[in-house]
This record gives C-alpha cells, sequence and structure tokens, in this order.
C-alpha cells in the first residue's frame, strides 16, 4: 500500500485556509489588486544560486518560474498598479525541512516606497499573522558584526575563509567571495539569530543586489537595496527596492551567465519581455516574495515543511 | 564506483571521504534567501564508528565506496585473523582483530554475524542481539538463593565476563543481551 494520505493535518489544512483567507483579505483592505501571471514562461532566471525545472514544449523548452518576479514586473510597466500574488513557485533540487521544489509564494509590489518601507509593511503583517510583538532591523554589516565579530563587507576572500574555518572548522574547497558570505549568513548568522523573533537583515553587499537597485551607505559604499526577513532563524521573504534599469539588469544577467558558464551551468538567455518592459518604463516600487508554507510552518509551530503541505515532494 | 550528488546524500548510502569509507546518516538541505546552497551533512565512517559532520557545497559529489553488508558463519582464530565463512557460496573471508573488535567477545561458531565488507575485506562485524554462550568459570551458587536478588560474575567461553544470578553455575549456558551485556535468562534447552 502507498503512503496515500496528507503530510498537513486536518487542524493545519484549516489553518492553510484561514492564513490564504487572511492574507487575501489584509491586500483587499490595503487596495492592492491580486493578479495571476503564468508559471511555465520561456525565460528561466539567470541567477546561478537558482535552477528552473525545465519542460520540454513541442519545439521550444520552457521553464517553471522560480518566482512570479519577471511577469508581476510586466504587469507594473503597463500600469497595473500596487499589486500581489499567491501562487506556487518552482526551484529545481530544492529539497529539506525547509524547502519543497514546488512551494507557494506571496508576492507584491508598491508603487513609491523604497525597500525601508517595505520592510515595515512585511514586519507589521508578519508579526500580526505569528502574534509576535514586533520586530527588530539590522543593516547586514552590523549583524555580521554582532554574530562574528568582525566586518565583512570589505574583507577580502581569504580572510572570509578564515573567519569561516575559524567558526565552522572544515569547509567546502574553493568557495568565492560571494559563497563564503553565504556560507558565514547560513552556518554561523542564521543559527545566532534563531532566538531572536522577526529579525530585518537590510543592504546587503553590492555583489548580492541580485534585481535590487545599487544604492550608497553613509560611508558611500555601493549596497544592494535588499531585506531578508528572518523569523526565529528561518528565512521568510526577500524584498527588494527594484532596479528599472534595463542596460544595469541586462549587465548583470551576463554577469550571472558567465558565473554559470565557469561552475558549468547552462546558459539562461535574458527575458527579452522583461527588458522592453523596463525600457518602457518600471514605477517606481518596492517588491518583496515570502514563503507561505514557512510561514504556515513558523504558525503551527511545525518543524518540517512536510507537516503544513497536504503532499510535500515526496508524497506528490 | 559511480559518484553521487549531494541531492542523491540519502540515509545508509556509502561514500568514500578522505579515504575513509562512510555511512551517510544525516543530509540536510541548507541555503541562504538568496545565494549559494550547501548541504549539511552526518556521516560514520565505518571503521572507526566516529561521526563526521562535513559541509558540501551543493551539487558536490562523494565517489560511492564498495560497502556491502552481508551475513557469514564465523569459523574459527588461527590467533592473528578470525575466519568467517559465507553459508551459501561457502566463501572464507579473514577478519583481524581491529574489524572484530569488541564483538570478539561475543564470539561463537556457526553462529550469524553481521559483516560490513570494504573492497571484499571486512571492517567490522557485528554481533546478533541476543546470543547463548556456556560459563566455564563461576562461584557455586549458595544453596536457598532464588530467581530474586544478588549476582555474581560469570567468565564465558569467549573470555568475556557477565553479571549472573547466584543461582546460575558453572557449565550452563546463558543467553546475553550483546547491546548491553546484560544476562537475559538461562539458555533455551535444544
Amino acid at each position: 500500500m502507498t503512503d496515500w494520505r496528507p503530510g498537513a493535518n486536518h487542524v493545519i489544512q484549516r489553518q492553510r485556509a484561514a492564513l490564504l483567507a487572511d492574507l487575501r483579505d489584509y491586500f483587499a483592505k490595503q487596495r492592492v489588486m491580486e493578479v495571476e501571471t503564468p508559471l511555465l514562461c520561456r525565460a528561466g532566471v539567470s541567477d546561478p544560486a537558482l535552477e528552473n525545472f525545465e519542460v520540454p514544449c513541442g519545439h521550444e523548452m520552457r521553464f517553471l518560474q522560480t518566482s512570479p518576479e519577471y511577469a508581476m514586473k510586466r504587469l507594473l510597466a503597463a500600469g497595473s498598479g500596487d499589486i500581489f500574488q499567491i501562487c506556487k513557485a518552482f526551484r529545481w533540487e530544492e529539497q529539506g525541512v525547509r524547502h519543497n521544489p514546488e512551494y507557494t509564494l506571496l508576492e507584491w509590489y508598491r508603487l513609491g516606497i523604497d525597500h525601508y518601507q517595505l520592510a515595515r509593511e512585511v514586519g507589521e503583517l508578519v508579526a500580526a499573522v505569528l502574534e509576535r510583538p514586533g520586530w527588530q532591523i539590522w543593516s547586514w554589516q552590523a549583524i555580521f558584526q554582532e554574530v562574528l565579530g568582525a566586518g565583512a563587507h570589505t574583507a577580502p576572500r581569504e580572510e572570509l575563509e578564515a573567519l569561516a574555518m575559524g567558526h565552522l572548522g572544515e569547509i567546502p574547497l574553493g568557495l568565492d567571495r560571494d559563497s563564503l558570505l553565504d556560507l558565514l549568513m547560513s552556518h554561523c548568522v542564521e543559527p545566532a539569530i534563531n532566538d531572536w523573533g522577526i529579525v530585518f537583515i537590510i543592504d546587503y553587499p553590492a555583489s548580492q543586489a541580485a534585481l535590487a537597485q545599487q544604492i550608497l551607505d553613509v560611508a558611500g559604499e555601493p549596497r544592494g537595496a535588499r531585506f531578508e526577513c528572518y523569523v526565529d532563524g528561518t528565512e521568510l521573504a526577500n524584498g527588494y527596492w527594484e532596479c528599472g534599469d534595463a542596460a544595469e539588469l541586462r549587465a548583470r544577467f551576463a554577469e550571472d551567465n558567465s558565473l554559470r558558464k565557469a561552475r558549468g551551468q547552462s546558459d539562461r538567455r535574458p527575458d527579452e519581455q522583461l527588458l522592453d518592459a523596463l525600457t518602457a518604463g518600471l514605477p517606481p516600487c518596492a517588491g518583496v516574495a515570502l514563503g507561505v508554507d514557512r510561514l504556515l510552518a513558523l504558525k503551527t509551530g511545525a518543524q518540517d515543511l512536510d507537516a503544513v503541505l497536504s503532499f510535500a515532494w515526496s508524497r506528490s | 564506483m559511480a559518484n553521487f550528488s549531494t541531492n542523491e546524500f540519502k540515509s545508509g548510502l556509502k561514500v568514500m571521504l578522505d579515504g575513509e569509507p562512510c555511512s551517510i546518516l544525516e543530509n540536510e538541505f541548507v541555503k541562504p534567501g538568496k545565494g549559494q546552497a550547501f548541504n549539511r551533512v552526518k556521516l560514520r565512517n565505518l571503521r572507526s564508528g566516529r561521526v563526521w559532520d562535513r559541509t558540501f557545497k551543493s551539487g558536490d559529489s562523494l565517489e560511492g565506496a564498495d560497502v556491502l553488508d552481508v551475513e557469514l558463519e564465523y569459523s574459527y582464530t588461527d590467533g592473528e585473523f578470525f575466519y568467517f565463512m559465507d553459508p551459501v557460496s561457502f566463501d572464507q573471508h579473514a577478519a583481524s582483530a581491529d574489524a572484530v573488535g569488541d564483538t570478539q567477545k561475543w564470539l561463537r561458531e556457526q553462529e550469524k554475524y553481521e559483516v560490513t565488507l570494504y573492497n571484499g575485506a571486512p571492517i567490522t562485524v557485528s554481533p546478533p542481539n541476543f546470543i547463548e554462550l556456556e560459563i566455564t568459570e563461576t562461584d557455586p551458587g549458595l544453596k536457598g538463593d532464588t530467581a530474586q536478588g544478588g549476582s555474581k560474575p560469570a567468565t564465558l567461553t569467549t573470555g568475556a565476563v557477565v553479571r549472573v544470578p547466584l543461582f546460575i553455575s558453572q557449565g550452563e549456558s546463558i543467553r546475553i543481551d550483546t547491546r548491553t551485556g546484560d544476562y537475559v535468562s538461562r539458555a533455551s534447552k535444544n
């Protein structure tokens, strides 16, 4: 007999339905329009840390979206105003107690605000859903200093490697500078903040700006205008003060692809429709993607996403 | 041997790490919001039994280890090696004292043991959970001793010493839990 039963029990299934209703209710009250965009698109994602599921569709290959970001930005450029979407997103080979390759994402965009203002909205929403008293905001630089006792923004690769080895003992060989920063973040900072409640980490190294604008900090150093929201050490949401500069993004996509090539990953041609939309004009805005399954896990105290999904990867 | 990527690391998979055959115990996928993913892996070194914690970049791979668990019958020892036989093919395997380790205390001829073969040679020998062995030496029990109260040391044919109830006497066979080394009962009569 197969294990045909759902991982989530009746109580949690009902809590999911209530959470989705509450989220939709919140955005309706905020006059943010719900939208739907396609999940299976012609363009994939070039970020070397992400892999699309590739789906052969007749004579062409299509890509299940790792987030609805590109299509939602095309809506924004076409004049949609504030929008949100609750949809499935797909990430190849990301599986674990906090990862399911197919998962539910809440993504929303607000016109005319920056990532600091958007972080406040995320804080209010998450604190309300999880019934937490409030949240903390740390700059990326300050939290590395606090947890590791070392400034990392400008530290050279060798120094970061020594820092990681000092904290972790054995580390994988040949990590580049950004991978070392990721290692320190996921293995040192995240565990250290697992009893800090809701924590925003804001203003990332410029090399980790992803699709966010570059801004200058008080010291005149370039930073990625990005935030991550952690709850009890679990990464929950990732927000940008969006970069609307088509030429800048084209250059970043090309950089992604050369890194992909160096790592033996396949080339991902840029989404020309997205770039054309940006050329036509993306209104100044900030956007964020929030993992709904993780939010539900935090709300219910589930230790494994299997307990909040009807049929997780191993059951689907 | 084939190579296995981090996403194929399942509990029980046997891989080579630092030249040692290891069995994967746990594999945790870790990823910051954006950026490089890692796998935090717990492995047991099959030779030493030690548990190692290692972090791998997701997508890294390890060579599979030529490791096989087989059930073999213990035959005899020549003082240096312990000889085990495959009851089907009658193949003999010589295990070193290192490989046999603490199981030496629970070796009985014709008994079946789980033997882990690495490149065809035994690296560990595990006893069955229960084994029956004869007592070669113990103090005589006192008259009036019953099933309750008191215990005394008894030496077994293998040289192992276990605590037994006072009413057990020399020459008897007893049943022992090899996981704890505790006396369980008198041996079943065959």
